[in-house]
């Protein structure tokens, strides 16, 4: 494992999406609240919701596999998002936890929350398959 | 109210038969719809097709250029929820309960991609929704969503 932070994707760059902390070596996404994450006026959009954790579970997976001393590329399968509070006009974080990470596939569960980690306000299920580095399965 | 967005509430009083080309010139160009600008393409009785174009600044893998998971559940979030209105044939205040996305494949680089959400049924507090995503031809899907709304009372929004 390297001291620089995996790079943020462009899609978290847009939304201002930072690392903000580690919690047990897994880097915490923070995202603030603006506009262009805002859904129903005064609420976070699902969809920026959504994209915190899609960001905290893929930064997650990274660390898993640098970890593991692995360079392999991840591909999403599938999510679900259970939405448990509103997202509030405030700084919102996500950390991602690798629940299983095997040869082909992880499993990773992502929490968002605000001001208490205890009362997330959505989680996520995700499935990532785990694919070869492309020179090697060429 | 923040950032001056109006209140879809007030915009689509208690009812109006709910115009979902409409209400997206609210959703799709203010906030987070208007940050991905998502468009109006087309409905029916129990759907509505929105599209996103595909943009630099929504890419998760600058290798591939292949758009962020979360743009795929944006649009499919909006598209279902105005599925629900449009079946309802009014708009009620609702928040998204839980949204399952599957990525059969991903949508290519600088490919636009569009968004139908269907609601199949409808009870008097919950929405159940489905959808899929596709690049023009809904023949070939990239993505299946399926979800839940939950009616909020008008208090909150």
């Amino acid at each position: 494992m390297t001291d620089t932070p995996y790079p943020l994707p462009p899609y978290a760059q847009a939304l201002d999406m930072t690392i903000v902390d580690e919690i047990d070596g897994v880097p915490v996404i923070g995202m603030p609240f603006a506009d262009r994450v805002q859904g129903r006026p005064g609420y976070l959009h699902g969809g920026a919701i959504s994209g915190l954790l899609e960001i905290a579970a893929i930064t997650a997976v990274h660390r898993a596999l640098q970890a593991k001393g692995s360079d392999s590329a991840i591909k999403q399968v599938n999510v679900t998002v259970d939405f448990m509070r509103g997202g509030l006009n405030q700084m919102t974080y996500a950390v991602g936890e690798v629940t299983r990470l095997g040869r082909t596939m992880a499993n990773v569960e992502a929490r968002a929350w605000q001001d208490d980690r205890d009362k997330p306000i959505a989680m996520g299920y995700m499935h990532y398959l785990i694919k070869a580095k492309r020179e090697d399965a060429a | 109210m923040a950032f001056g967005k109006p209140d879809l509430g007030s915009i689509v009083p208690k009812g109006t038969e709910f115009d979902p080309a409409l209400v997206n010139k609210m959703m799709g160009k203010f906030g987070h719809g208007g940050f991905l600008d998502m468009e109006y393409v087309g409905h029916g009785a129990d759907w509505v097709e929105l599209a996103i174009d595909w943009r630099e600044d929504l890419v998760a893998d600058p290798d591939t250029g292949i758009l962020a998971s979360a743009v795929i559940i944006s649009l499919m979030d909006n598209a279902t929820s105005m599925s629900i209105w449009t079946k309802l044939g009014e708009f009620r205040p609702q928040v998204t309960m839980d949204l399952r996305i599957d990525y059969l494949r991903p949508s290519p680089s600088g490919e636009r991609v569009y968004g139908r959400g269907i609601c199949y049924h409808l009870t008097n507090s919950i929405g159940f929704v489905r959808g899929f995503a596709h690049n023009g031809n809904a023949d070939e899907p990239l993505a299946h969503a399926s979800g839940t709304f939950i009616r909020i009372g008008d208090r909150i929004s």
